[in-house]
């Protein structure tokens, strides 16, 4: 069953063409990877289907329903989160208020409930705090709960930045380059995670990536992207044996 | 060093977090519900300026230290809270209801000021609000029929129903409560969704969207309860002051509201009132200090502002987290002692991060 | 005429208005502070001009470097004690920073040279050229060519010299620009000195139209708004919207009530940040994530 389906996507800055033309779907429950190389456009697609920007052309829908002109503060509520390439955290904050930031979407108080703590309030933050730990165990984030980010190592704040997304209990997960950054094992033990998200949450998850391996090990379609054209789909297996996308790696 | 255990989750969310601190503040309550019996009525009437100043520093606190959106003219809803109040006194209104009108009002105006500053950033948004509070001070000089113009306007008493607030200790207590009042809501909304948004929004604010966060909402809401507060804290200064001139609530006493929030420590609560102990308690201090220079350092005019300016800068220089971040820097030293290492605090060499590519 | 008349004398308090704009720009430009103490220095020059003028008694002539020589000395040294432990730190500390400083300079003014107003005697005070009942006077003149003078100078000096590069460069990536080495530091210093410098020009050039005292550097809020007018990061953009607010805060002196020409600088401000916020030579771009 199609949960996300872009049909004819583009997106033009001036005379540079990010994506041209792009259409693909994503069943419920895949993981599916988008690569190509540098400039191929994959990051625009991320923002273009988390309506950061704004697509010149096509349209997009969510769960039976056209997103293409959704506000960017509406897509969290309609369940998708992402991850951004170079962490976007809230650097001054801890990573369980970090975390807590992620069940705004969850909120049923109003202000006034808000303001007097009244009983409600305090029903939902302790429902908060016990979703947050349920994600930090997921994630094994719990040495990490009380400290502020920007004293955080690198691999740790990409976890938090999956971790925060969990939060908002996202059908669809869009990761933009999970591993960039990470050294073998810290990729092996992100590629267990994914399979955990998937499979334990039943998380649909869209993935930008670099790394052929994790690609290879974790996803049910690829899809393979350059100078803004989509140029090939398929299970990992074929895509890497493309002709297509070997030309655009690699050259003539 | 001091270990919590914790064995529910309501202790990360509850106001309290061990032993020692209620201790502590209940020492400090007890502390200033019992100084009217001491501290003759001068004293009482700075303490009751330190609350007012406090009070509006939690609207600014939350506008500037926790949601990000700096305000250079606030003096404007002080101003707006007070006139506000003085002019619904004077039509008879009663006190309790002139009090949450005006409060309510600066509310209003306050909102509506966020909705074009939603458009503006940073050092934009800066200016935007400057000149909305010269604005707002032209038109109080020039309201006569509301605020008697440059003639100014007298301040009724306090009283709720014949019960007087007019004498020191009465109106001690007044801006006692208020203020723990205010303080509470405060904390409330700082641990709840709401605040958690605010801060967000000061952090990271593509961030902040994609978790769902609605910006324009979430600004607006700051502005609003920002100058509510500081309305609030308006109409109690009203009554200190006793007789409202616009002169009363210039640039100076905008940026006066800043230098308290930044010189306490800008984004805690608790920097609101070590900052509202500064700029109550600084001038006391300056007249003691000026009996003691030669004349000739003693009278210079603009001395005050001179002296509130020195201390700015030394603050944002040697310790940018204010008087809180030295307590605590002080504090630690004592919890760790005698392991504590100098290193701990060292400031990392910092380079520029341009705002130009926003 | 009247109209006439009117826009010189907009467009001389324009002149004014621009050149301490200028200042903030070319700070903001290289550094990306924001420096709300522009106006101070302005006062400091004027002051000084004084003292050389008046107190020292020196011609016009030599004061008139003096003054130029000492503020630039005074930029420098402001920049080596007080904004060089800043850089790094956030924009909003560095402009309580420069508050704070304007804060001080007025203290220090007040003390050196007391708070009564004070006249500075020019040279061509007092004269007038009368064009056909279109009646200029002499101190206007000179504003209006004084500035135009100064913003060709500076034209020739950041066009021909690498100093305009190195000051881009230092200000969109501060560490890249360490690493390829300009020297960062030494070219905060001279802008800084530039910076004092051309505020000097503009006190020098005002003092015989409105009196010396120490608070009349609150005309740089004006000025803040001038250099907002016409795009934060643009230094035409700064002279341009000085003129435009000059000349419009003399017509709605004449055609609106009392009082609003002092807002109509505030007011221009407002609508500007509203229909078009970066101003009329844009400047900011997107952040793309």
């Amino acid at each position: 069953m199609s949960l996300l389906a872009a049909t004819n996507l583009s997106l033009s800055f001036g005379g540079v063409h990010a994506v041209e033309d792009v259409s693909f779907s994503v069943n419920k429950g895949e993981v599916f990877s988008i690569i190509g190389p540098n400039g191929a456009g994959k990051t625009t697609l991320f923002n273009l289907i988390s309506r950061i920007y704004d697509a010149s052309n096509g349209s997009i829908r969510f769960n039976e329903q056209d997103i293409s002109q959704v506000p960017t503060h509406r897509i969290a509520e309609l369940g998708i989160a992402r991850t951004f390439q170079n962490t976007e955290l809230f650097e001054q904050e801890t990573v369980l208020r970090n975390l807590l930031i992620g069940q705004h979407v969850h909120r049923r108080t109003n202000l006034l409930q808000e303001f007097l703590f009244l009983p409600s309030a305090r029903q939902q933050e302790l429902r908060f705090r016990e979703d947050v730990e349920d994600v930090i165990d997921l994630l094994d984030l719990q040495h990490y709960r009380h400290q502020v980010i920007a004293n955080l190592p690198y691999g740790v704040r990409k976890m938090v930045e999956v971790a925060r997304a969990l939060c908002l209990k996202p059908m669809l997960l869009l990761l933009d380059e999970p591993s960039s950054g990470l050294n073998p094992e810290e990729t092996e033990d992100l590629s267990f995670q994914i399979e955990d998200i998937n499979q334990e949450l039943g998380t649909t998850i869209l993935m930008v990536e670099h790394d052929m391996n994790l690609v290879s090990r974790t996803s049910t379609r690829v899809m393979a992207l350059a100078d803004g054209k989509l140029i090939a789909v398929g299970s990992p297996v074929d895509i890497q044996q493309h002709p297509e996308v070997l030309k655009a790696y690699l050259g003539e | 060093m001091r270990f919590i255990k914790k064995t529910h989750y309501i202790q990360d969310i509850q106001l309290f977090k061990h032993q020692g601190q209620i201790f502590w503040y209940g020492a400090l309550c007890i502390t200033l519900l019992l100084s009217p019996l001491v501290l003759p009525d001068f004293y009482l009437g700075e303490l009751s300026m330190v609350f007012i100043y406090a009070i509006a520093g939690i609207g600014l606190m939350l506008l500037t230290g926790y949601t990000g959106l700096v305000s250079l003219g606030h003096a404007a809803f002080l101003a707006i809270g007070a006139y506000t109040h003085a002019y619904l006194l004077a039509q008879g209104w009663p006190f309790p209801v002139s009090i949450i009108c005006a409060t309510l009002l600066s509310s209003l105006v306050g909102a509506i000021i966020g909705i074009p500053a939603l458009r503006m950033t940073g050092i934009y948004l800066a200016v935007a609000t400057l000149a909305f509070a010269i604005i707002v001070e032209q038109v109080l000089s020039h309201w006569e029929s509301v605020t008697g113009g440059f003639r100014g306007m007298a301040v009724e008493l306090p009283s709720i129903g014949s019960f007087a607030l007019d004498d020191s200790v009465t109106f001690y207590f007044l801006c006692l409560f208020v203020l723990a009042g205010c303080l509470l809501l405060a904390l409330n909304l700082l641990r709840t969704s709401t605040g958690r948004a605010m801060t967000a929004i000061r952090d990271s604010e593509i961030s902040a969207q994609s978790m769902g966060i609605h910006l324009a909402y979430t600004k607006t809401l700051a502005f609003g309860i920002s100058a509510g507060f500081t309305g609030l804290a308006g109409s109690l200064l009203a009554h200190k002051i006793g007789y409202l001139a616009p002169d009363s609530f210039t640039l100076l006493t905008s940026i006066q509201l800043l230098l308290m929030v930044v010189v306490g420590g800008l984004g805690s609560l608790h920097g609101v009132i070590y900052g509202a102990l500064f700029i109550g308690l600084l001038p006391q201090g300056l007249a003691l200090l000026r009996d003691t220079l030669p004349p000739a350092l003693a009278q210079i005019p603009g001395l005050e502002p001179g002296i509130f300016g020195l201390i700015l800068v030394l603050v944002l220089i040697y310790e940018p987290q204010g008087i809180y971040g030295r307590w605590l820097k002080i504090r630690n030293y004592f919890e760790e002692f005698p392991l504590y290492r100098k290193a701990t605090h060292k400031r990392q060499r910092s380079y520029l991060r341009t705002e130009r590519l926003k | 005429m009247e109209v006439l008349q009117l826009l010189i004398s907009g467009i001389s308090q324009g002149c004014v208005y621009g050149l301490i704009a200028l200042g903030f720009v070319l700070i903001y430009k290289a550094t990306e502070m924001v420096n709300f103490a522009q106006g101070d220095l302005m006062m400091l020059g004027a002051f000084f001009a004084y003292s050389y003028v008046n107190i020292f008694e020196l011609p016009f002539y030599l004061a008139f470097p003096a003054t130029i020589l000492t503020m630039a000395m005074v930029g420098a040294l402001t920049e080596r004690l007080l904004l060089r432990p800043m850089i790094g730190e956030p924009h909003f500390s560095v402009l309580m920073l420069t508050i704070g400083l304007g804060f001080i300079l007025r203290a220090v003014a007040g003390a050196i040279w007391g708070n009564e107003p004070r006249a500075l005697s020019t040279p061509y005070a007092g004269g007038v050229i009368d064009l056909n009942g279109l009646i200029i006077g002499d101190e206007n003149l000179v504003i209006i060519l004084g500035t135009a003078a100064l913003c060709l100078l500076l034209y020739f000096f950041f066009r021909f010299t690498r100093l305009g590069l190195a000051m881009q460069a230092a200000s969109q990536n501060q560490l890249a620009a360490f690493y390829v080495g300009i020297p960062v530091k030494r070219v905060y210093s001279m802008v800084w000195a530039i910076s004092a410098s051309i505020s000097a020009v503009a006190g020098i050039l005002v003092a015989p139209v409105s009196l010396i005292d120490p608070l009349m550097g609150f005309v740089g809020i004006k000025a803040f708004a001038a250099a907002i007018v016409g795009g934060f990061g643009s230094l035409p953009g700064a002279i341009i919207g000085g003129l435009i607010i000059g000349i419009v805060e003399q017509f709605a002196g004449l055609y609106l009530p009392t009082g609003f020409s002092d807002v109509s600088a505030y007011v221009i401000l407002l609508v500007m940040l509203l229909i078009r916020p970066q101003g009329i030579f844009a400047s900011m771009q997107q952040k793309k994530v």
